[in-house]
């Protein structure tokens, strides 16, 4: 992959578009018209996860961020835009089935572009990491229900990367208000959209009630995990009933529960295990 | 619509009436072989047909001179059998123009991209119906072997069944078992520019040729014996962003085609190749050029760059020999600054002459679209009773939400009412055409509307069952945040103009089947999927309705009530559209999911 992207950005010198940069440099750096042209080619191919102005959506990470997890130069952001990260939602260029890829001059655009963005300091302090970690296995609660480095329950959803992936702010907001953006749960390949987290009651024929959260469903049979981390399999025919709601089975956790330096806390632990 | 003319659609006449021929395919019938006029003589079996006439040549070549000796007797019947054989294969394996015109005669075969020429997606068979579709069971798969979505939806033809699968692949299969007969893997050059995927939605079929539309923007005619290329013509150039992806339709002698590229500044068209040669024999421009009427709807030069693509088939009348067919976005697709005017005749429906391409008539569903909002969806002929008047109409549920039905002698709008979440349109012209409102427009810091980008519908097949009198198509509620971002216009570069992506705050998107009143346009009932699908719609005359969902399952329908009757599940998401066939007397579904064709039949 390396090699063919080697190709591609010579024949971008070839073309004219740079100097003689060396390779791996980003011919566009720092190039005010470029990082224009990159704001809206990053609207129409990126925007959809990483937000409007690159400062994270529900999906991908701030993007606004000095320090990023996968790619610290622009040549190794050129190879996650051209290929994608295994594992994670980033597709590889061209290949999320909607809209069409992009030129290598673009994606350098693109790069300019969030380069252009980037808020080299940290506005707030960080807040206590070991302080964070202890309140997320402890007081905190939330070790009961979410899985941190191997660690945790399994309800919802496993938090090791999320630092890495949320801005602070959504990280805020869900722990604040979980109801308002469900999470993303199990991702299949050829489905548009993934499962979410929603809460369920089912009854099966023989009147037992199941509460829980959604692994995966579709119109015939769903798969749940209910309070106890138990797996049940059921097919919707032979429920008495099934509701379904988008309320969280997570609490709304207030300030009167959760203090704003408390919360900040667990998020710098978060980001802290995250930028691992 | 608000007469009681027009309450209902009159059922198809050669389809399901009384005034058919003889179809041995219906429940009950023990011989399938006792033939339709179209096979007198022969058997439609397909490869048992045509094992009976080959059988001669074996005895005359082995037995006649080893046997009796007598060399002139041993020719003559060599000759006889050569002959018989030679007929037997003509009228087997030629398809007609006659035989699609009259494709209601002979269900067993689906020779036409949507079943037949008026788009109904409809199947005379009833071997599989209401009572017994719950014990419907896998009967064979077939595997591509590539990663990405098929579309396709296959043709068969007296007992083989010809297909397209991602990368322009296409094959033929023995349809009672899936085994493959040929497979051709078109070399495509490494930088084209298909828009959403590697895709192509099937093949067209006339003579002993199939015709594939691909994604360099060239027609190919392959022997449908061998799948030898037999000629390969360049439509225009991929690299400035050309391609396609639709299934051709066959018309007396020509393949007719429409090009993709809404999402990179082409000047859309239509073309028609002589099927024997390939020789274009006419193309029509979806923008006009100057001089030509319509060309004063577009701004300055953006004509030239104007879009309104064709990437989807269209439907054809015999007895008015009009080929209907529908046009895409203009482009930019998401930017109207720069093309003021209505931007004709993008998103339209056009009403061609078949043998010169000239134009009787047009209508446009939404003018100078902002949201990406192309009426391409398959354009349905339907008619309604003599004695209620007698009108010829055509239908589309449209991806901006609305419901249309036409007169389709004159290309005037007869209904248009919303069959879907939309909030676009609060008014009507003259004409009762729904009209966007000001405030529709994308902005720059994002505007929602309803439906997204992606339609209430989009490129999924719908299907009108003349039985019920009722049109049904895959729907789905989702709001867009549209922003504008606007490009310059770069040969063989993304040209939208715009972003969208889904409004969090619309979610959970839904996605349903609807059935559809046309003579009301009201929603008579729907079924509401775990998530939006991209599944294509079937009807039958077993009184069913099949589909599928981005789950992954195949799902029958009672045409009647929406109630789900069967599922299988199949392992992967649909985004192609259902079909159904008979082999030997037995009723087959056929559909494409993941990357695997799928036939399903009774046990």
């Amino acid at each position: 992959m390396f090699r063919r992207w080697c190709v591609g950005f010579v024949g971008l010198v070839l073309m004219g578009v740079a100097g003689q940069p060396a390779i791996g440099q980003n011919p566009l750096a720092g190039d005010a018209k470029a990082a224009k042209a990159g704001e809206y080619e990053f609207r129409i191919n990126c925007a959809l996860c990483h937000g409007l102005g690159a400062r994270g959506g529900g999906r991908g990470p701030d993007l606004t961020r000095a320090v990023k997890k996968h790619t610290h130069s622009d040549a190794e952001m050129f190879q996650v835009i051209s290929n994608g990260i295994p594992g994670t939602a980033m597709p590889a260029n061209g290949t999320n089935g909607q809209g069409v890829g992009m030129t290598d001059e673009e994606i350098w655009q693109i790069i300019t572009y969030i380069r252009s963005q980037e808020v080299k300091a940290p506005a707030q302090a960080a807040g206590n990491a070991a302080r964070g970690k202890d309140l997320f296995y402890g007081d905190g609660n939330c070790s009961l229900c979410h899985m941190v480095e191997g660690k945790g329950g399994r309800l919802g959803p496993e938090l090791t990367s999320v630092g890495g992936s949320r801005t602070r702010e959504a990280i805020i907001e869900s722990v604040r208000d979980p109801s308002r953006r469900l999470a993303w749960g199990l991702t299949e390949s050829t489905k548009e959209f993934p499962q979410e987290y929603l809460s369920v009651t089912a009854v099966t024929g023989d009147g037992k009630q199941i509460k829980g959260v959604t692994l995966n469903e579709d119109s015939f049979s769903v798969q749940i995990m209910d309070m106890g981390e138990q797996i049940h399999l059921l097919e919707k025919s032979k429920l008495l009933s099934f509701q379904k709601s988008r309320e969280s089975a997570m609490p709304k956790y207030g300030a009167d529960i959760l203090s704003d330096k408390d919360l900040g806390d667990i998020v710098a632990y978060l980001i802290s295990v995250g930028a691992k | 619509m608000t007469g009681p003319g027009v309450r209902k659609i009159e059922r198809q006449r050669d389809v399901g009436s009384s005034e058919a021929p003889q179809q041995p395919w219906k429940s009950g019938a023990s011989a399938p072989r006792r033939g339709t006029p179209l096979h007198a003589g022969f058997s439609p079996g397909g490869p048992q047909g045509l094992k009976a006439f080959a059988s001669p040549i074996h005895n005359a070549a082995l037995e006649g001179p080893l046997f009796h000796g007598t060399f002139r007797v041993a020719i003559r019947l060599l000759e006889a059998g050569l002959m018989l054989a030679l007929f037997a294969s003509l009228a087997l394996a030629q398809v007609s123009f006659e035989r699609l015109v009259n494709s209601a005669k002979e269900p067993q075969n689906w020779m036409t991209y949507s079943g037949d020429y008026s788009g109904k997606r409809f199947s005379g068979l009833d071997q599989v119906n209401i009572t017994n579709a719950r014990t419907l069971v896998a009967k064979w798969v077939y595997q591509t072997g590539a990663t990405g979505k098929l579309e396709t939806t296959p043709l068969v033809v007296d007992g083989i069944m010809y297909a397209t699968g991602q990368d322009d692949r296409a094959f033929a299969l023995d349809a009672r078992t899936g085994r493959p007969v040929w497979m051709y893997q078109r070399q495509i050059p490494s930088d084209i520019r298909p828009c959403c995927g590697r895709v192509n939605r099937g093949l067209a079929i006339l003579g002993d040729k199939v015709f594939l539309g691909t994604l360099d923007a060239h027609v190919v005619a392959l022997d449908s014996k061998t799948g030898n290329v037999v000629w390969d013509v360049v439509a225009a150039d991929y690299r400035t962003g050309h391609s396609f992806t639709v299934a051709p339709l066959a018309v007396k002698g020509l393949v007719v085609i429409g090009i993709s590229g809404g999402e990179y500044g082409v000047r859309g068209f239509i073309d028609a190749y002589d099927a024997a040669t390939g020789e274009r024999k006419w193309r029509f421009y979806t923008v006009p050029g100057r001089g030509e009427p319509g060309h004063e709807s577009w701004e300055g030069d953006s004509w030239k760059v104007g879009g309104a693509p064709a990437w989807n088939t269209g439907t054809y009348d015999p007895l008015t020999n009009q080929i209907f067919w529908p046009t895409g976005n203009p482009a930019p697709s998401n930017r109207g600054e720069g093309r003021a005017g209505d931007n004709l005749y993008s998103n339209s429906l056009l009403a061609l002459n078949a043998d010169t391409g000239k134009m009787n008539w047009y209508f446009q569903f939404t003018k100078h679209d902002e949201h990406d909002w192309d009426a391409t969806q398959v354009p349905v002929i339907l008619d309604t009773p003599i004695e209620s008047g007698g009108k010829h109409l055509i239908a589309q549920a449209n991806r901006n939400g609305f419901f249309y039905v036409l007169d389709r002698t004159t290309g005037k709008l007869i209904s248009a009412n919303e069959y879907g979440k939309t909030t676009w349109s609060d008014t009507k012209d003259a004409d009762g055409r729904p009209v966007a409102n000001k405030d529709a427009s994308p902005t720059l810091e994002g505007h929602t509307v309803c439906p997204g980008a992606l339609g209430t519908t989009n490129f999924m097949a719908p299907t009108y069952d003349p039985q019920a009198a009722l049109f049904y198509v895959t729907a789905r509620d989702q709001c867009d945040i549209f922003s504008t971002a606007p490009q310059p216009y770069e040969a063989g570069h993304a040209y939208y103009g715009s972003a969208y992506f889904p409004s969090e705050e619309a979610r959970p998107y839904r996605g349903f089947l609807k059935a559809i009143d046309p003579a009301t346009g009201q929603v008579k009932w729907k079924f509401e999927h775990t998530s939006p699908t991209w599944s294509g719609v079937l009807s039958t005359a077993g009184g069913l309705v099949f589909s599928g969902d981005a789950e992954g399952n195949f799902i029958a329908f009672d045409a009647a009530s929406g109630k789900p009757l069967w599922h299988f599940q199949m392992g992967g998401a649909v985004y192609a559209a259902p079909m159904a066939f008979a082999v030997d007397g037995k009723e087959y579904l056929a559909i494409a999911a993941g990357s695997a064709v799928y036939a399903f039949a009774l046990p």
